[in-house]
């Protein structure tokens, strides 16, 4: 995931708070504004350097952060490509939830790299999931957590999404309570767009 | 063998197959799978004749049960009449004794460009269909490219800034304009010479050899020159086939003509390429800055220029120095 997550960091910042914070944010955690390149590895803890001097330069928590960047990842137009290849998951927002499980793995065939963290769903009952993310991908829990969100909208559902537990290791819990699945238009998808 | 029979409502047909046929004996259409129904449009297959609307790629006359049958379960390759945009690939199996054939079709590697062309949507694969997944990863790999172009674009252009910064020359090693200058700049003696060196016959070599005995024989002509130089020498590639040549420590008229005299010598041997033998020399415009009066570097090389044009002039393998009678441009 390395090899993505300080780039999607970078888009961001510099998509939704501007170009002058991503340079603030660069230039706090020691890097260029150049930034990242795409699929090329850096350090484990740049990210959290990156993240540290995001949260002081926009005095946001950095679970907040990480929830904006998961529903940034999801609506931002310059994230097109990442949202039409999460709504391959399934039909409406309960196929999608039920196709979380291949996430990882649906990852790794775009690129081996890849490596999400497992992904179990329960339904324990007809309207409640419960999602829980491994550990070992630290800021999981809160990056899934504004992604669903998103995706929820995207497939016009309306849910209510809530935190059970968030472990530092990166391991979480959430509960999606899937209170109607055709609240709204939601956004359309075409299988063959491109 | 344990017969099994067993039959399936056509709704269980068009679910697991939406793009089946189900054909009598004679090659009537008695069901056909919705996503078929759809691409092949007008008023539905069913009732219509097989061989009407499709026809059999590689099988001349095939397009009979009895054909279809006679391919024992092997792949088919499907065309649809007067239809040149549909290809389909298929297999066919006998429903019962004389009673027909089952055909069920997929697009095949056309899938891609059929999901796009018939807006098609999962709703017209069977849930087991890999289509979906295939879409996906066809997305997956054209985001993946894009993010490379992107990516190697951007490094393209970071090579070229690099080489710009560069003070080697690419193809000999030597230091370029920039090396030069450099050198200069940081040359503790104020006593050099400056050597500009013009290699004769190197057209020739490139014309009539190629470019890759001309490339061959630069690479000789670096090395001699790293050879003649001594140590705190600057040895440079300026131009195609231009070299310059810093000596610091150089007072001597003289001294410094005998020098690049030996060097021309040696840049006049032939040089071995291939089967062949490239013959090129070396003309040599010299200044010493000792006679300069403190003129900065452009200047010196200008006279070196001025110095290197008269040896031109004065036929092929020449040395000569800067004097003040010589125009300098």
């Amino acid at each position: 995931m390395n090899v993505l997550i300080n780039r999607a960091i970078q888009c961001f910042l510099r998509d939704v708070w501007g170009m002058g914070v991503w340079c603030d944010v660069a230039r706090a955690a020691g890097l260029s504004p150049r930034g990242f390149e795409p699929l090329l590895d850096y350090p484990a803890d740049l990210t959290h350097h990156l993240l540290a001097a995001a949260s002081v330069r926009l005095n946001r928590g950095r679970d907040d952060l990480l929830e904006d960047l998961g529903t940034y990842l999801v609506s931002h137009p310059s994230r097109a490509a990442v949202r039409r290849l999460l709504r391959f998951g399934g039909i409406s927002f309960h196929d999608f939830l039920q196709s979380l499980e291949d996430l990882p793995a649906r990852a790794r065939l775009a690129l081996p790299e890849l490596a999400l963290p497992d992904l179990r769903l329960e339904h324990p009952a007809a309207d409640l999931f419960r999602l829980s993310i491994a550990p070992g991908f630290i800021g999981a829990g809160p990056v899934a957590l504004g992604l669903l969100r998103a995706m929820a909208d995207d497939y016009g559902a309306l849910v209510l999404l809530e935190p059970e537990g968030m472990d530092t290791d990166g391991a979480a819990v959430l509960t999606i309570r899937l209170l109607d699945a055709t609240h709204g238009e939601g956004r359309a998808f075409v299988l063959g767009a491109l | 063998m344990t017969t099994f029979p067993f039959e399936l409502c056509p709704e269980a047909l068009l679910r697991l197959m939406p793009m089946h046929l189900a054909l009598d004996h004679d090659g009537l259409i008695l069901s056909a799978g919705a996503t078929l129904n759809r691409l092949m449009g007008e008023g539905g297959l069913v009732g219509a004749r097989f061989a009407d609307h499709f026809d059999l790629r590689h099988e001349a006359g095939a397009a009979t049960v009895p054909g279809l049958l006679a391919t024992s379960g092997a792949r088919l390759q499907l065309g649809a009449r007067g239809r040149a945009d549909l290809a389909f690939r298929g297999l066919a199996v006998p429903m019962g004794p004389g009673e027909g054939a089952l055909v069920n079709l997929s697009f095949g590697i056309g899938v891609v460009e059929a999901v796009r062309r018939f807006a098609l949507t999962e709703a017209d694969f069977a849930p087991t269909d890999l289509t979906v997944e295939l879409l996906y990863l066809y997305e997956a790999k054209t985001a993946v490219l894009d993010e490379l172009r992107a990516l190697n674009a951007r490094l393209q252009g970071d090579k070229v800034v690099a080489e710009e910064q560069a003070l080697t020359d690419a193809l000999t090693g030597l230091r370029n304009r920039r090396g030069l200058d450099l050198a200069a700049e940081v040359v503790a003696d104020p006593d050099f010479a400056l050597v500009h060196l013009d290699l004769d016959l190197f057209k020739q070599v490139n014309d009539e050899m190629g470019h890759a005995a001309g490339d061959h024989v630069l690479l000789v002509v670096a090395r001699i020159l790293r050879e003649e130089s001594r140590k705190g020498d600057t040895v440079a590639r300026i131009g195609g086939d231009e070299f310059v040549i810093l000596m610091p420590g150089l007072t001597d008229p003289a001294a410094a003509l005998t020098r690049v005299e030996r060097i021309i010598a040696r840049l006049s041997e032939p040089i071995d390429y291939a089967d062949a033998q490239a013959r090129i020399g070396a003309s040599a415009g010299v200044v010493l800055s000792s006679t300069a009066d403190g003129a900065d570097m452009t200047r010196l090389l200008a006279q070196a220029d001025a110095a290197l044009y008269v040896a031109k002039r004065a036929g092929r393998g020449r040395a000569f120095l800067w004097g003040p009678d010589m125009a300098v441009e």
